[in-house]
């Protein structure tokens, strides 16, 4: 038996050290995040790559009637039906219109604990960036024209300044969820 | 003990009390039955058995007192009287509650177990004068003379993972007389090769006793495949006979023992249906697969026949083929006849019954009728709530029936019959029948009916499914809250189901409820509005009619159609939804019925029928009116499912509100 243990001995410590580096290379990760840029209307926008799921070819989207003029309706994402979002109308701007560049964000947002897949529209995804927590900055209070919620930080990087979104707070399902009332108006973003 | 093979006790457990219940049920209805007692002499032993071996002993030996005065008939036969019956009924639920309760309340219900076996030992006197010649002994089989066995016990290697420990067997089988057991330890391979969770042992047991082959058997009823040889040995007590040579005195009983044990649970007299166990997860998982299979098999067949290729044709052709067998045997796999849910019923029935001062029967029709389970499941609520009506209020008191010339005992009829796409469910009562004069001062209390109209029949009857709606003058712990029939509708639309009553006053009321087969996937009509497509559940579907512009502007406006004489209104889904562009010049409207009432539906053009995998919108659309799920289309866009019921009532408050 004590020959046994013996034996097992190495392995154990083997896998500790193993998962010493795991978690070593995590927290190295958690410095510089990376992030995924993209455009609307010309400005230049990031969001968390973990919270992409993959980025989509622009696609026939299906409207579902009685929802406000931002949700432009839903996909068919391999199967499930995904709504999409028209980020540029979310934030106020003119309505998306269809180019060679425009493309569908999946993004993956946690709400109420609950993991569900939405489609972001953009008119153009940019790169894959990593930038360091000091070359973030604290949303300034006026001047962006968007809600202060919607916005993480100033993201800055050989002199492009990008606006980095929490996209958890963009797509909460009370901003989501409101519908038109009865006379048909669309009801205005609160953002916008 | 591990968890698992609790829970699978417990699921054993569960099927043997609903086993007991519904033979204690049926030996009501024919006390004498000897069949009958042996079907629930047989539950409750097999359940002390496994409960004894899970470590639940209160249970077990509950169970055992129950047992033995089942035992007495058994052998002795007589008839069961209606007492005994309704306490074995609730020592059943005494026994559930103990197989099922946490360590706190074990005390109470051991208590109520002390009572309840004094209650069946007051029967027993009784159940023994039924008999004829056997004694009245704790060892229930003739007492014969004592005689030897021998006994070879080989569990398989597995047994020790089916929860079979041999130590309590031999325990067992030490109550039955005297007995000498000898391990045989040959198979037990060396020490660097052993798995000690594999049974490597062997045992012979010498057993003087005088209860007879039958009850050594018994103990090995849950050795399940092990191998086992029982040898009676003459009296004289010499070496073990020859396998397969018996006991002249046991003759008759030996004939009919093979010489390896049968599995346990085969029972005699029963089919033996292989069968495994699957969570439900797995199969909605399969159903899932299976949907998103049926897309892309719809896509492939359009493109298909797109392209001028003979074997690209033929290909989509025989996966369309094995797609369609896939699907409905995917399906059927989560089929469950509704027999097991009736059954539950004419226990509830027999309780109210008693509660109230009822006689009343329960007849069902169609048990082997299938339905998805998630149906069956969502089902069973409001199914009870309409028996208790049909009892509480359908059903007269015996005085009452037999003044009114009617049999003492009320029925309650269930039956369930396959339509087409639907199973249509039916409870029927030959009770008083729905007061309609009740029923209509009600509705003007309740301002559901304006002053000075009278409704049609079938819309008055209706009327009991609205929120707070009871005529009943007092209220009972049963019913007369209220809250019974509208609860009930709702959850029948919820399933997509659509409910409907018929009464006739002094002679019964039968409530109809028709379902569909399957939440999974619905046959629907697909109509093109703009550019976008939608899916009308074509259950709801009776025709489609052209609206040319003439017609339309002949009705000044008003969205009214004349149907062969019948004024339907219509529903414009392109200003609904507002669409934009102008529409065709020939428009369809599609005619749909829904509770009675007749709407029609205007879209550009209907494209045909479509079989529809539902897929949810999710939680961002909770709050869209008109639309209850999606699908996906073959060329891979999706569609929107309507829900024609919630389309008919947002117009109809907008109509008000203006």
């Amino acid at each position: 038996m004590g020959g046994l243990i013996q034996a097992l001995l190495p392995g154990r410590v083997a896998r500790t050290r193993v998962k010493g580096e795991l978690t070593m290379s995590n927290e190295a990760a958690a410095e510089n995040i990376q992030y995924l840029t993209f455009t609307l209307s010309e400005e230049v926008f990031a969001m968390d790559i973990d919270k992409v799921r993959e980025v989509l070819d622009f696609t026939a989207i299906t409207r579902v009637p009685g929802t406000p003029e931002f949700m432009r309706g839903v996909i068919n994402l391999r199967g499930s039906v995904v709504p999409v979002v028209d980020m540029r109308q979310k934030f106020g701007m003119q309505a998306t219109e269809q180019g060679v560049n425009t493309c569908i964000i999946i993004v993956e947002v946690t709400v109420d604990g609950e993991t569900t897949l939405l489609g972001a529209m953009a008119d153009s995804v940019r790169e894959v960036l990593e930038l360091e927590p000091g070359s973030i900055e604290p949303p300034p209070r006026i001047g962006t024209r968007l809600n202060i919620e919607f916005i993480r930080g100033m993201g800055k990087r050989d002199e492009q300044i990008m606006m980095i979104l929490d996209i958890d707070k963009v797509f909460s399902f009370s901003e989501l969820a409101a519908t038109r009332g009865m006379d048909g108006e669309p009801r205005i973003a609160s953002n916008a | 003990m591990n968890d698992h093979y609790r829970r699978i006790f417990r699921e054993e457990a569960s099927e043997l009390l609903i086993e007991l219940e519904t033979a204690l049920l049926d030996l009501e209805q024919s006390p004498s039955d000897i069949d009958l007692i042996g079907r629930v002499f047989r539950a409750l032993h097999t359940l002390k058995g496994s409960s004894a071996m899970f470590g639940y002993e209160e249970a077990a030996a509950f169970t055992h007192e129950i047992e033995t005065v089942f035992e007495l008939f058994r052998e002795g036969g007589g008839a069961v009287g209606k007492e005994l019956i309704g306490l074995t009924l609730q020592a059943r639920d005494l026994i559930m509650a103990m197989l099922t309760a946490s360590g706190e309340s074990t005390g109470d219900l051991a208590d109520r177990a002390r009572q309840m076996v004094a209650s069946f030992q007051m029967q027993v006197p009784v159940a023994a004068t039924a008999m004829s010649s056997t004694p009245t002994a704790s060892h229930p089989l003739p007492a014969a003379v004592p005689a030897a066995f021998h006994i070879r016990y080989q569990p398989g290697e597995e047994t020790f993972r089916s929860g079979v420990n041999p130590v309590t067997l031999f325990n067992e089988l030490h109550l039955l007389g005297e007995c000498r057991v000898t391990v045989i330890t040959d198979a037990v391979p060396p020490l660097e090769e052993l798995d000690p969770s594999r049974c490597h042992l062997a045992w012979e047991i010498h057993l003087v006793t005088d209860a007879g082959i039958d009850a050594i058997r018994d103990v090995f009823i849950f050795a399940g495949d092990d191998e086992l040889e029982i040898t009676p040995v003459e009296a004289t007590g010499e070496a073990a006979k020859e396998n397969g040579n018996r006991l002249s005195g046991n003759s008759q009983e030996a004939a009919a023992d093979s010489v390896v044990a049968e599995p346990a649970g085969m029972e005699p007299g029963r089919e033996a249906i292989s069968s495994i166990r699957i969570p439900a997860e797995k199969l909605d998982t399969l159903v899932n697969l299976v949907g998103e299979l049926v897309t892309v098999q719809a896509r492939l067949s359009q493109t298909a026949a797109g392209r001028d290729d003979a074997e690209l044709v033929a290909l989509a052709e025989e996966v369309e083929r094995l797609t369609g067998e896939l699907r409905d045997s995917a399906l059927g796999i989560r089929m469950l006849p509704i027999g097991s849910t009736f059954n539950r019923f004419r226990r509830l029935v027999h309780d109210l019954a008693t509660e109230l001062g009822k006689e009343v029967d329960i007849t069902c029709h169609g048990d082997e009728t299938e339905l998805d389970k998630t149906v069956i499941e969502l089902l069973t609520d409001p199914l009870i709530h309409l028996i208790r009506n049909c009892i509480d209020h359908g059903i007269e008191s015996p005085e009452v029936r037999v003044a009114a010339g009617k049999p003492r005992q009320g029925t309650v009829h269930l039956s369930a019959v396959h339509s087409g796409e639907s199973v249509i469910i039916t409870i029927a009562d030959d009770g008083a029948g729905i007061d309609r004069q009740a029923v209509h001062e009600r509705g003007l209390q309740k301002g559901l009916i304006p002053h000075g109209v009278e409704l049609p029949d079938r819309e008055l009857l209706n009327l009991i499914f609205s929120p707070g709606f009871s005529t009943s003058q007092e209220i009972t712990s049963i019913s007369g809250r209220g809250v019974g029939m509208d609860v009930v509708k709702r959850g029948v639309d919820a399933l997509r189901g659509n409910i409907s009553v018929a009464s006739e006053q002094g002679k019964g009321t039968a409530v109809t409820i028709r379902m569909p087969l399957t939440l999974a996937i619905i046959e629907s009509l697909l109509v093109q509005i703009g550019t976008d497509c939608y899916m009308l559940p074509l259950s709801l579907v009776e025709e489609c009619l052209e609206l040319t512009g003439n017609d339309a502007a002949r009705a000044n406006g008003r969205h009214l159609i004349n149907v062969r004489g019948q004024i339907i209104p219509y529903i414009r889904l392109r200003d609904r939804f507002g669409v934009c562009g102008a529409p065709p010049a020939i428009e369809q409207v599609v005619v749909t019925e829904l509770d009675g009432k007749r709407v029609g539906f205007a879209v550009d053009h209907v494209i045909g029928g479509h079989q529809t995998v539902i897929k949810s919108l999710g939680k961002v659309f909770r709050n869209v009116i008109g639309v209850s799920g999606a699908t996906i289309l073959g060329d891979g866009t999706v569609a929107l499912i309507l829900d024609i019921a919630e389309l008919v009532q947002a117009e109809e408050q907008a109509e008000w509100a203006a």
